[in-house]
């Protein structure tokens, strides 16, 4: 009987080692463990072993069949691994055939630049505020220390509503807006649309915008002014970028500066793009004037404050390197596909 | 504002600088230079040489050989110019020298390079040249031949530099100042800033109070008498003219000026007369005061008075044009009659012309802003307006009147009555600033001695009164009032680059942006997630557009808010629809043959509360969605791109938080739109905005669209407030759901949507989703009729859903389409 059961198992080792499709594994379960195969009749035929030997032999038939099962077993995973790797074979396709692309829209680059900007300053406690686009002349001109009258006016190319109300020319009025609310400190810039009555050219357009900032607190210095502006620029324009600061004359700052970058086409040795001097101007900024303090209600002998005003397109002309202005405003695809 | 630097080295003697040093240096301190120019840059190796022998070119008639001595040697030099002679002095460019540009005044970026060679067989060994060819023009240098090799005077140096000799070996700066610095528009300024950026001695002219010295030739019995002896002045509006001061010279030997000061003035662009016209342009330059010469003989009465002109007044200025003024004009009159038009032009009847015997000069000071709103109503605009409207120090005029006067005396151009009628009612004070180093620092960031603030202070002649510890900002600073003036000269000079960078050190804010934003946001991510891209369009545009857009007369929309002084009037009024900017984007283009355009728009409209405008509009954002191609071939009129609209709408609005039902609503009537492919689009029962086709005729005929245009428009302020990003986890369902088909026959004017809402209203709150899935009209259905077909889903939070339930829910909702006129039939 042991003899038997040994080559029944060595049959079955012997017979599966060969079987190399999963048909033929299958007919070698049925024929050894199936109901009539060789095993079961093994163990049908227990009743001829005397009864004390029965347990110990019974132990044997299962080892055996456990020998056989897993070597099924084995066999059939290694066959079925076979099977698939052949039939994914067969499914091989052409990867660099074109992508299907779901059209996906592109944003504006001044509202790229809009964001990169906010993105900056938010991050360093601004709060954005919106202000209106017509706007009273108070707001515009007067409370920015722009009395009616003053030559500014006329700098600016003032579109007119009628004499009290005007198209914004500046997003400065936020400020003033914002400082008479009285909540301070305050740490605010405001984006948007500003128009002056300018011919539209490649450089230059009647609407376009600009991002305010502004900061009151007590103790803000000319070197807070400073500061904030040298992180603003290398975080727009990269690590490398440093800043230059100018005098110059805003009716609402005092004292006043232009800032500019170095170029960040040539690094600032002088290029085309800078028109050879290695900086490009890219705000105006100074401290709050007293005097606008004043008309806003909060005092300047124990505040004081910064604000600088940038021009969006002016940022995205240079960023993106766009050479005319009026693409902004044509709204081609193929000009708004590239951002 | 432009200077030459050897003007400014006039008064900064000690000046040793490059162009570029002080570009940078002057532009760090304040006075900005935009840019310069060197009036050699294209010339090389030109020496003043003398022509020693002509004679005529042996093969060629128009041709001359001219032996040139300059200076070390002689050379021979072949000309065809025609003004030469023996002995003459010429400028000569020597072998490998540079002019330029060509005798025609044609210039040559980089100039024109001399080579020694042969003409018509002759050897040369340079060029004589023009004035045109030295770059310049005869406007500027007058003593030069039209036609021409410029010729020297007979005393300069033979083999000396001809540039310098003429004074092109100048630098030209253009300045940007801004307009608080009233007072550096003058080469005097400009020379104190210079001085004190560079740290060198300022030598401004030193000009005695009243010059005079005796008439030349015989002496006359009015000898004695004083400039006030000659005229009188009567200023009645001392508001429009604060300072009024007259000088008088007689005996005028009108010549022209000396060539030192024409090259000056050439330098500086100003096209040299004659000496009367050359001082005044000279000091206006040198001093920024404009003046004006009048023929004394010409003054009625012998006497000026200065006044309102009178309504419609008619005056004839001294370029001979009529001109009409009005009653806030300031007029220079004599005894009868206007002369003048104060700080704008002087009048033709009382000019300077080469007769001239007696003259007399006026150096006013008048209110800027009048200058330049009057300049602006009779629109003329001089070189006398445009720096008068600046508003000058009154405390100039005497100091720039003895200036011209000391200068008519050196150029002996006339004798100089003494004395000077001033008529200054009130005397312009400096203004003396409290001063408070330790504040100044405080703004600045920076730790300052008193002592160096003090030193800044000084080298641009600002004084200290120690005893009151005032500054006193003299009174041509007239943009010097408080600490923090006083706080900006002192970073200028101490540089603005060597203050600290800090960051602000007070109490921490938090960074947000509004939640309006964040819904625009929205709008951004799903607009452009469904293929369109942003687009900008102007807030201004023509009231053309109405008719463009086929509003009717009394359109809402009509009531636009105008801009009284528009670009034009394509740009003169503020818009009430964004259609056109949308419409004049997908025309763009289709114009330039894109296909399948998407575009957005995020952009206000202007909504007066009323016209004429008294308080400020309601400023509406509007989320413009504007399409063409693409999706028509899918559906049989091309309507397909209708329900891809509808489509952006609602996933914008869903991702915005608006969760309930959107309806829409074919009642629109929008004239713009396809009258039977448009709705409003409604939730809550309020209109968010709406959608259609473009009218065709809008589309193709105003707009020049070829295809079909679908737009949408959504008004942000009315979905702002419903929008929320708040949400809640309502669970998986739990229990199965359970499928009925319904199909049903309609009168073609039940609208699927009416349809929906009567399933909604009846389902029995057991209905999961209703879903339109085939509507069908055509041959086997009854005329009038359309086959539609839903899917419904119902299932319960709580429990599996019997029979039963869903029986009677159907029943209801059958009930419900049987009211509409629908007929089941499964």
């Amino acid at each position: 009987m042991k003899d038997r059961l040994q080559s029944i198992r060595e049959d079955a080792l012997a017979q599966i080692q060969e079987a190399d499709m999963l048909d033929r594994l299958n007919d070698v379960r049925v024929n050894f463990l199936g109901k009539k195969g060789e095993l079961t009749a093994i163990l049908k035929s227990m009743k001829e072993i005397p009864p004390e030997e029965r347990p110990a032999f019974g132990q044997l038939v299962n080892e055996t069949r456990t020998q056989i099962e897993t070597a099924l077993d084995e066999s059939k995973k290694k066959l079925e691994k076979i099977a698939l790797d052949a039939s994914l074979k067969g499914e091989r396709i052409d990867v660099t055939l074109p992508a299907k692309r779901s059209k996906i829209g592109h944003r504006h680059p001044n509202t790229i630049a809009r964001e990169e900007v906010e993105r900056i300053f938010v991050g360093m406690g601004y709060e954005v505020i919106e202000g209106p686009e017509i706007e009273y002349d108070l707001y515009n001109f007067e409370k920015l220390n722009i009395p009616a009258n003053h030559p500014a006016k006329d700098e600016q190319d003032t579109f007119y509503i009628n004499k009290d109300i005007v198209l914004r020319t500046q997003t400065s009025p936020v400020q003033a807006r914002v400082m008479e609310q009285g909540k301070l400190p305050i740490r605010m810039i405001s984006p948007g649309r500003v128009f002056r009555s300018d011919e539209v050219d490649a450089t230059h357009s009647p609407s376009f915008h600009q991002i305010e900032g502004l900061v009151v607190d007590k103790n803000v210095t000319f070197a807070d002014l400073k500061g904030t502006l040298e992180v603003f620029a290398k975080e727009l324009f990269g690590e490398e970028t440093k800043t230059k600061f100018r005098p110059h004359h805003f009716p609402f700052t005092e004292p006043s500066a232009e800032m500019d970058v170095s170029c960040f086409k040539c690094g600032g040795k002088g290029c085309r793009f800078c028109k050879g001097s290695g900086w490009i101007e890219i705000l105006g900024c100074g401290m709050v004037h007293p005097h606008v303090f004043e008309m806003c209600g909060i005092d300047p002998d124990v505040y004081t404050g910064f604000a600088f005003g940038v021009g969006l397109e002016r940022i995205a002309l240079l960023k993106y390197e766009i050479d005319d202005m009026r693409l902004l405003y044509e709204n081609d695809e193929r000009f708004l596909n590239q951002f | 504002m432009n200077t030459t630097l050897s003007w400014v080295k006039a008064y900064v003697p000690d000046l040793d600088v490059t162009a570029q040093e002080y570009t940078d240096a002057m532009t760090l301190t304040g006075t900005k230079v935009e840019g310069y120019v060197a009036a050699d840059r294209d010339l090389d190796k030109i020496v003043i040489g003398q022509i020693e022998q002509i004679e005529k070119h042996p093969d060629a008639d128009k041709l001359i050989v001219c032996q040139v001595n300059i200076g070390e040697k002689t050379i021979q030099i072949v000309t065809g110019a025609p003004n030469v002679h023996v002995g003459d002095k010429v400028p000569a460019v020597l072998d490998g020298g540079r002019v330029a540009g060509n005798h025609d005044g044609k210039m040559t970026e980089g100039g024109i390079e001399i080579k020694k060679g042969k003409l018509r067989g002759i050897e040369s060994n340079g060029m004589m040249c023009s004035i045109e060819e030295l770059g310049s023009t005869r406007d500027l240098y007058p003593e030069a031949p039209e036609y021409g090799i410029y010729i020297f005077p007979e005393d300069a140096e033979v083999g000396a530099d001809a540039v310098a000799a003429l004074g092109l070996n100048d630098v030209t700066f253009e300045y940007e100042i801004t307009s608080n610095r009233v007072d550096c528009f003058s080469v005097i300024g400009i020379a104190r800033e210079a001085a004190a950026t560079f740290g060198k001695e300022f030598h401004p002219p030193v000009v005695n109070e009243t010059p005079s010295r005796p008439a030349k030739g015989n002496a006359e019995a009015d000898d004695k008498k004083q400039a006030s002896d000659y005229v009188k002045v009567t200023v009645q509006d001392t508001d429009l003219c604060p300072r009024y001061t007259a000088r008088v010279v007689k005996n005028i030997r009108i010549a022209p000026s000396p060539k030192w000061m024409q090259r000056r003035l050439a330098a500086a662009g100003i096209r040299p007369i004659n000496n009367i016209v050359d001082i005044t342009n000279y000091v206006m330059e040198e001093y920024g005061q404009p003046m004006h010469a009048y023929d004394y003989d010409t003054l009625a009465g012998h006497e000026i008075i200065v006044r309102r002109a009178a309504k419609d007044e008619k005056f004839t200025t001294l370029d001979g044009q009529e001109r009409t003024m009005d009653e806030n004009v300031v007029m220079i009159c004599d005894g009868e009659k206007s002369v003048g038009i104060g700080g704008i032009m002087g009048g033709e009847n009382s000019m300077i012309t080469d007769d001239v015997k007696t003259m007399m000069f006026e150096a006013a000071c008048f209110d800027g802003t009048n200058i330049r709103l009057s300049s602006k109503r009779i629109g003329l605009r001089t070189d006398a307006s445009s720096i008068f409207e600046k508003g000058l120090d009154p405390n100039n005029a005497e100091e720039a009147i003895n200036r011209a006067c000391q200068l008519i005396e050196e150029l002996d151009a006339g004798d100089v009555v003494p004395g000077i009628v001033d008529v200054y009612p009130t005397v312009k004070e400096p203004v003396r600033i409290p001063f408070e180093p330790e504040k100044i620092n405080a703004l600045l960031g920076t730790d300052i001695s008193a002592e160096q603030m003090l030193a800044y202070f000084k080298k641009i002649d600002l004084g200290y009164d120690e005893t009151a510890n005032e500054v006193i900002a003299p009174t041509f600073r007239q943009d010097l009032f408080r600490t923090a003036d006083l706080a900006e000269e002192v970073a200028r000079f101490y540089g603005y680059d060597n203050i600290p960078m800090t960051l602000p050190s007070g109490e921490a804010t938090t960074g947000r942006r509004s939640f309006e934003m964040r819904v625009r946001d929205v709008a951004q991510e799903v607009a452009e997630f469904c293929g369109f891209s942003q687009g900008m369009s102007y807030s201004f545009e023509s009231p053309k557009v109405f008719d463009k857009l086929m509003l009717p007369e009394d359109s809402q929309l009509r009531q636009a808010i105008k801009i009284s002084n528009p670009l034009g009037e394509d740009y003169s009024i503020m818009r009430t629809t964004p259609m056109n900017g949308m419409l004049t984007s997908l025309a763009f283009n289709y114009n330039h043959g894109n296909k399948d355009v998407r575009l957005y728009e995020l952009g206000n409209v202007y909504i007066a509360k009323e016209l004429p405008l008294t308080e400020l509009p309601d400023e509406r954002m509007q989320f413009t969605l504007g399409m063409y191609g693409e999706g028509d071939a899918s559906t049989k009129d091309g309507e397909g791109n209708f329900f891809v609209m509808k489509g952006v709408v609602e996933e914008f609005l869903e991702k915005a938080g608006l969760n309930g039902r959107i309806t829409y609503d074919p009642e629109s009537n929008i004239p713009y739109l396809h009258p039977t492919r448009q709705a409003n689009i409604i939730y809550n029962k309020k209109k968010l905005g709406f959608l259609g086709q473009v009218h065709p005729t809008v589309a193709n005929d105003a707009y020049g669209i070829g295809e079909r245009v679908f737009v949408a428009v959504l008004d942000m302020p009315e979905i702002t407030p419903l929008a929320g990003f708040d949400r809640k986890y309502t669970g998986i369902a739990r229990f199965p759901a359970a499928t009925r088909d319904i199909s049903m026959l309609v009168p073609k004017t039940v609208l699927a949507g009416q349809i929906e809402t009567m399933i909604l209203q009846r389902e029995g709150k057991i209905l999961e989703s209703c879903r339109l899935f085939d509507v069908y009209e055509g041959k086997q259905i009854q005329k009038g009729f359309k086959s539609m077909a839903f899917s419904l889903t119902f299932r319960a939070k709580d429990r599996t859903l019997d029979e039963k339930d869903i029986t009677s829910s159907m029943k209801k909702i059958w009930n419900g389409l049987e009211s509409l006129g629908a007929e089941i039939r499964s």
